[in-house]
């Protein structure tokens, strides 16, 4: 008879109870059970990028992990990055802007990997923010406008930050960098 | 590219994972991080009986020192490891060559006992073991035990570890003072499987010679290769181009890569060699610490 695993996690800020196959990978999860088809699978083998997920604050690759192995933990999709009222978080935003998507397959895992950096940004050079987008492929912009478009993210966060300081604490960004600390604690 | 079935097992402490080792092991396979071997078990290249996912065993995720070595718990993650301040310290090689592994979501995943117990030669944490004459503790229900780096890797992607054994701490010695250190990697893409790495570390005495050398070629054959006969030619000399020139012309004599579609047999004892060469240079540039 198939194994199931129940396994208790929190996607996108919801709790989610399910009873999974252990082989049922979390991409799949994801895609399948949760209906979240915004985290989208090129390879499956851990090279495109593209089913890039938040786990507990790092950006990992969703295919490269099973749905067992994120029990009791804190996953976020692109789907968290929508504001409540349908507008689109300043990372889309930026995308837009600046084209740095055009058929868009790859695009949720850019976002993911860029919120995963979100909160450095400001302090990142250009190398280190081309060095963190190097794990996701796209074969349509040739790159260019993506670092563009997270460039300008950058620039916008640090005069932001400039204009009034307070609006950087209390965020949901925090939050996420507590988690991670926590998640981190052990190793120090 | 779905995981055939398997049985799922996760032990709650290293006793519990060891005694499902015991019982298992002949037909499991260990799961921690995942990232070489969910690749396998997608492709289907591995389809094990058991998976014994190891990830909740917190008390495996430490890196400590002890008797002049960095001790790294299996299940420490790659980027504990790159962001560790304690490492760039003690070790900075390990640091520079953990940073060179996959690309960042798979060094957020990746655990440093999970690499060595892969044993692929062409990867980064192996060819750094082995320059630095590192150690590796394996256990199971009967026996603790301490495989010298030398002794661990047999051939590709097989280690001394058997199948009721678990890798739990990995150990690379502590730099010594007026130590300079390089790691070199040729990848065809950033990120990519390396073709060719070289791990090497410098000593140098109070006259500016060559006190200790120790240097590891990866990629380039079934395990990692030290380059013993290097390592003793130069000890004695006074560091120069010229001569780590000579020396590194000699390392296709030790060296018996396969060729594949990314290169022929004799480009990858080409590209080790220059490796050797620029990894010396660049080791004995960083040697700092004034003598007295």
């Amino acid at each position: 008879m198939t194994q199931r695993v129940a396994i208790e996690l929190t996607v996108n800020g919801r709790p989610v109870r399910a009873e999974v196959e252990p082989r049922l990978l979390l991409a799949d999860f994801l895609r399948d059970h949760l209906e979240l088809t915004g985290t989208h699978l090129g390879c499956e083998h851990g090279v495109c990028g593209a089913c890039t997920v938040l786990l507990d604050g790092d950006p990992v690759r969703s295919c490269l992990a099973l749905a067992v192995q994120a029990n009791g933990t804190h996953v976020e999709t692109v789907e968290s990055l929508t504001q409540e009222d349908g507008s689109l978080h300043p990372i889309q935003q930026a995308f837009a802007d600046h084209h740095a998507l055009q058929c868009g397959f790859c695009t949720p895992g850019f976002l993911m990997t860029v919120r995963g950096i979100f909160d450095d940004l400001p302090g990142m050079t250009e190398a280190q923010i081309r060095e963190a987008v190097s794990g996701n492929l796209c074969r349509c912009t040739g790159y260019a406008n993506i670092v563009r478009a997270v460039q300008q993210l950058q620039r916008d966060l640090q005069l932001q930050a400039v204009r009034d300081p307070a609006t950087r604490s209390g965020s949901r960004v925090d939050d996420r960098g507590a988690l991670r600390d926590t998640a981190r604690s052990e190793v120090k | 590219m779905k995981p055939s079935h398997f049985h799922y097992l996760r032990p709650q402490s290293l006793e519990e994972a060891l005694e499902m080792l015991q019982a298992y092991g002949e037909d499991a396979k260990v799961l921690a991080g995942g990232q070489s071997l969910i690749p396998l078990l997608n492709m289907r290249l591995a389809t094990p009986k058991y998976i014994i996912d190891i990830g909740g065993l917190d008390e495996l995720r430490y890196i400590r020192e002890a008797e002049g070595q960095v001790r790294i718990g299996a299940l420490t993650r790659h980027v504990d490891v790159e962001k560790s301040g304690r490492i760039a310290e003690a070790c900075p090689l390990l640091g520079a060559a953990v940073q060179r592994i996959g690309h960042s979501q798979i060094r957020n995943r990746g655990t440093v006992g999970g690499s060595i117990a892969h044993g692929d030669a062409s990867a980064e944490l192996p060819c750094v073991l082995a320059a630095l004459r590192g150690e590796v503790r394996i256990q199971s229900t009967t026996e603790t035990r301490v495989a010298a780096a030398d002794t661990f890797f047999l051939t590709y992607m097989m280690t001394d570890v058997q199948p009721t054994e678990l890798v739990t701490e990995v150990r690379f010695p502590v730099l010594p003072a007026h130590t300079g250190w390089s790691f070199q990697e040729f990848a065809r893409r950033h990120g990519d499987f390396a073709m060719v790495t070289v791990a090497a570390a410098i000593t140098l005495d109070g006259s500016n010679r060559i006190a200790k050398a120790q240097v590891a070629v990866g990629g380039a054959g079934p395990v990692p290769t030290v380059l013993t006969d290097l390592e003793e030619a130069i000890v004695g000399e006074e560091p120069s181009s010229a001569l780590f020139e000579s020396a590194a012309a000699q390392v296709g004599d030790v060296l018996e890569p396969d060729g594949d579609l990314h290169g022929t047999p004799e480009y990858r004892v080409q590209l080790a060699q220059s490796l050797v060469r620029r990894a010396l240079d660049d080791a004995t540039s960083k040697v700092g610490g004034a003598f007295v």
